[in-house]
């Protein structure tokens, strides 16, 4: 990915703004002064992540992995320490741990001693290094450190390198997360005989999602190619031994392949298109892993919204009907049916009641199309996300009463908060981080996605398929049946 | 032992075994997975629980985030400490410069919040494209008649500890500000509380029993105009030596206030801790009655202990914390416990902390700075350690290789300092440590094949490999396939 800071600087003094005037904000906001959900000059509790965290992830969904965060020390231990707190496993990270004398000479030579001490230590089979805001700005030029450790070293048998542009003013961890995949399958994807396997792009999904996605392609006898795969990586057993490097995560051999697989099926509908937000020129041409492999490569590119709901199930699992040529597997059509019969037992507790929906965009999208169809009013859908296609992505997956639908971009946790003190929502959809609007509220929050912080299990959340979906609604149905038992002036026992 | 990196061999001492001076206060090194974060985050938690300032980062939206009511220090009053304000700089910002975006934010907030007064935090991108953050300050403090201090805490710009420093002087800077007040006789400062699940109003009450009054506590349920009057005290009592004795040190110079070091944790330095503030007034009346409250508090504690200590006596521990004065203070209360110490370290000790621990611990002790998950798992292992003592990032350690935890970090729930605490620390480690979930960690795995499927996946990529490597439990069954 270019980084066009320093050569647009040198380019820029005469058009620079005034000192305390507006400064020109994202020319799609609806708030010009800054961009954003506010047009103001600030977020109070974002409803995002930085970059390099979506990067570090994806990384960590490689075999034999390590990541390096290419910034200060604290980027990586930040990270790190958010990620613990969700996956409850260990998440090493190292960091080439920036001094003064880096930021002002470069940071070469400490990615260069980065990498030295990462491979003396775990042996990894690969590295995948991500940049931050100070890397990115002062003009590091990672891949040519890569390329110098290589020409350097002694080592016969170096590591696989990739390295993600990820500064933390572009975009949000989900666009890192793209970023890291893209970069991932850039790297290795290889020209070759048109196979009969498929490459799987999940998103940021949970590794419970990881494992039943992957669950789901044997059940049909595809041979697919997923990344990343962190479904063991961020979800180990427990260890006889301490691993420095945990099981699991796509050989690299493996990603050699992904250029020529038969289709390549990448979940979500916005996926990077954030990162767009806040940059000095918008022509950066965004491509995903998927575009990539369909321009370079000719692999068909099928994508599509979560599988979370019957609708978006149905379209997942048709996909992989047609492009493997097999047939839907008896245990899914049964799940599904399982599922609406549910959806029939539960429909009047679910009917009408309003929800807020939030947190990154693809989740939202996928959540509100679900909601929709089981009769919940999507009253608010938010991201922190600045793609501005939520919109558009959330109306078209919601059939029913889709002007019925506000939807925020750039919005952070205060801005949901006022929203919901005015307009009294009937429950919250969405990651942890917003259990102090639901308590303040007393209504109930059923916790998914991404990060869950204050409760264990976050790792083992399933959304995806027809069982995921079948444990998001009877959690959110038996929320709503709660809610309404607590408050009854009798304790009773049936529904 | 080849699993400590060459760099890092002399930050790592075994009781009677090596002789030499441990090497503290290094930066960490490029690639080691330091538990360490940066200077921003060393001044973050140590202002975050003054809970009437707006609390501000300028930067991209991490740091913010990352750092969004992460702490569990409590507030009796205002709770402004825990939003999370960020300007949220963009590319645009980066490169046409985030003045602009820093005034805005702080004139519509401090309009918004009204707060006592704002920090504003500099991050690291904030000290490459140079913005001037101070000018901005001292321009919006004129503006709305507050307080307006400039944190300059590039995270490159040193380690943790150099944050501390940064957040010490933004205090120093308040402190001294207000010389209308007057405090009462026998007045403190406590330095270095966070009040962290409500432990500084333990203590708070401990002292007023002794007929002490506190004048400010810096940081835990921190208001401005106490910091205002802080120098309006007697005496500085400091725990958390690694981020406030620069305070205490800089209040000497200028007010000419003594200070003493002490820890709230264990028994033993909870009660010297009293003793020695009532030894500094030179008051009878009050060294008695400090007598009094360690003596009703111990006579209710020391039988509620026993009967952890039944079940804890000989098990071994490892501690990893912040800062190595905890450190101490643990290795006493695990004595108390009946446990021994078999690992200590931290990730900001200096020497003499260190070399307190050293004369403190028993030998064969592995004494360690500034450590990484790879040797805290070798060290645990080696040692055959049952509890570990750290921080949310080593929690994970610590579980996967089945040792019970005690989390002592800034997020914690349960109070660990004073007589209660003691008590719930206990209560704590009984809890992990005798839970019965750990003989399954220990115990064979025999009906589970070992997973080694997974290398040989990539050597031969067909469809029946990647079956059995991916799920050699489960597999699905044929009958249930619709072909």
């Amino acid at each position: 990915m270019e980084t066009p800071i320093s050569k647009d600087k040198s380019t820029h003094p005469a058009s620079l703004p005034p000192l305390w005037a507006e400064a020109g904000g994202g020319s799609s906001s609806s708030s010009p002064s800054f961009g954003g959900g506010r047009g103001e000059a600030f977020a109070i509790n974002a409803c995002k992540l930085c970059a390099p965290l979506g990067a570090s992830v994806a990384f960590k969904g490689i075999r034999g992995s390590v990541p390096i965060i290419h910034g200060g020390q604290g980027c990586a231990t930040y990270i790190r320490r958010y990620l613990i707190s969700h996956y409850k496993e260990p998440v090493d990270i190292a960091s080439s741990n920036f001094s003064e004398e880096a930021t002002i000479f470069g940071g070469g030579a400490n990615c260069h001693t980065a990498i030295g001490n990462v491979i003396k230590q775990y042996h990894p089979e690969f590295i995948g290094i991500t940049t931050t805001c100070l890397s990115e700005t002062i003009g590091d030029d990672v891949k040519f450190y890569i390329q110098k450790y290589k020409e350097l070293s002694e080592d016969e048998n170096l590591p696989h390198f990739v390295n993600a542009s990820t500064p933390s003013y572009q975009g949000s961890h989900i666009d890192g997360f793209h970023e890291a995949v893209l970069a991932i399958v850039k790297s290795m994807a290889e020209a070759g005989e048109r196979g009969e396997h498929i490459n799987i792009f999940p998103g940021f999904v949970s590794p419970e999602d990881l494992r039943q996605l992957k669950t789901i392609l044997e059940d049909f006898g595809i041979d697919y190619i997923m990344v990343p795969d962190f479904s063991e990586t961020l979800d180990n057993p427990i260890w006889d031994a301490y691993k420095r490097i945990p099981d699991g995560g796509t050989p690299i051999e493996r990603i050699t392949k992904c250029g020529s697989a038969c289709a390549s099926i990448e979940l979500g509908t916005i996926i990077n298109k954030g990162s767009l937000s806040g940059r000095v020129k918008n022509t950066s041409n965004l491509t995903t892993a998927g575009e990539y492999l369909q321009e370079k490569f000719g692999v068909e590119n099928c994508r599509m919204p979560f599988p979370t709901g019957v609708s978006s199930c149905d379209a997942f699992f048709e996909t992989l009907s047609r492009v493997s040529g097999k047939p839907i597997p008896m245990k899914y059509t049964k799940e599904r049916g399982r599922l609406i019969d549910s959806y029939v037992d539960g429909h009047k507790y679910a009917f009408g009641k309003r929800a807020v929906v939030y947190g990154e965009e693809d989740f939202v999208v996928a959540m509100s199309a679900f909601l929709n169809e089981i009769g919940i009013v999507v009253a608010l859908a938010a991201t922190g996300g600045e793609s501005f296609k939520l919109e558009e992505e959330v109306k078209k997956y919601c059939p029913e009463n889709p002007d019925s639908i506000t939807v925020k971009n750039g919005w952070d946790y205060e801005l949901i908060h006022e929203w919901c003190n005015e307009n009294k929502p009937d429950i919250l959809i969405g990651n942890s981080k917003a259990y102090y609007i639901a308590r303040e509220l007393g209504v109930p929050i059923v916790r998914c996605g991404f990060p869950i912080h204050d409760r264990i299990g976050g790792q083992r959340i399933k959304h995806l398929g027809y069982t995921g979906t079948q444990e998001l609604f009877d959690r959110i149905v038996n929320e709503l049946i709660g809610f309404k038992q607590d408050h009854s002036a009798v304790g009773y026992k049936y529904m | 032992m080849n699993e400590i990196l060459k760099e890092r061999q002399n930050q790592v001492v075994t009781k009677g075994k090596d002789d030499v001076a441990i090497a503290c206060g290094k930066a960490s090194l490029a690639g080691s997975v330091s538990q360490r974060a940066c200077v921003f985050c060393g001044s973050r938690v140590v202002l975050y629980p003054i809970a009437d300032a707006l609390h501000l980062i300028h930067g991209p939206v991490g740091c913010a985030a990352y750092t969004w009511d992460i702490r569990g220090s409590l507030s009796s009053g205002p709770q402004l400490h825990r939003l999370s304000f960020t300007t949220d700089l963009k590319e645009k910002e980066v490169v046409f410069g985030g003045e602009p975006k820093l005034y805005q934010a702080l004139i519509s907030l401090i309009d918004q919040y009204k707060p006592q007064a704002a920090f504003v935090y500099g991050t690291c991108i904030v000290g490459v494209i140079g913005d001037d953050m101070e000018a901005v300050c001292r321009r919006v403090s004129k503006e709305k008649g507050i307080d307006v201090i400039p944190v300059m805490s590039e995270g490159f710009n040193g380690t943790k500890k150099d944050g501390y420093k940064l957040a010490c002087d933004a205090l120093s800077n308040l402190i001294g500000t207000d010389n209308e007040t007057e405090v009462p006789e026998h007045s403190i400062n406590i330095l270095g509380d966070f009040n962290l699940a409500g432990e500084l109003w333990m203590l708070a009450d401990y002292y007023r029993r002794m007929g002490v009054n506190m004048v400010a506590c810096m940081t835990g349920d921190g208001r401005i105009n106490d910091v205002r009057k802080a120098h309006k005290a007697q005496l500085n009592v400091v725990q958390c030596s690694g981020s406030m004795v620069y305070l205490a040190k800089d209040m000497k110079e200028k007010y000419n206030i003594p200070f003493m070091k002490v820890s709230y944790f264990g028994i033993e330095d909870m009660s010297d801790a009293l003793y020695e503030v009532a030894r500094y007034f030179k008051s009878d009346e009050m060294m008695e009655k400090a007598r009094q409250l360690v003596k009703e508090e111990i006579s209710k504690l020391i039988p509620a202990l026993q009967q952890y200590r039944k079940d804890l006596e000989g098990k071994k521990a490892a501690i990893y914390v912040g800062g190595a004065f905890k450190a101490i203070s643990l290795v006493k209360a695990l004595r108390l416990l009946g446990m021994q110490t078999v690992v200590v370290g931290s990730q900001t000790g200096n020497l003499d902390d260190y070399n307190l621990l050293k004369d403190l611990c028993d030998e064969g002790t592995i004494i360690v700075d500034d450590s990484n998950p790879n040797e805290l798992s070798e060290f645990v292992k080696q040692t055959g350690a049952n509890l570990f003592i750290g921080g949310v990032k080593e929690r994970p350690i610590a579980y996967k290789l089945g040792l019970g935890f005690c989390d002592h970090n800034h997020e914690r729930k349960e109070a660990l300092a004073g007589y209660d605490g003691m008590l719930n620390f206990a209560k704590e480690v009984h809890a992990s440590v005798c839970s019965p979930v750990w003989k399954f960690m220990r115990g064979p795995t025999p009906t589970l094949p070992k997973v080694e499927g997974e290398r040989s996946l990539s050597k031969s990529p067909r469809r029946g490999d990647l079956k059995t490597a991916s799920s050699p439990i489960l597999l699905p069954k044929k009958s249930e396939f619709g072909e």
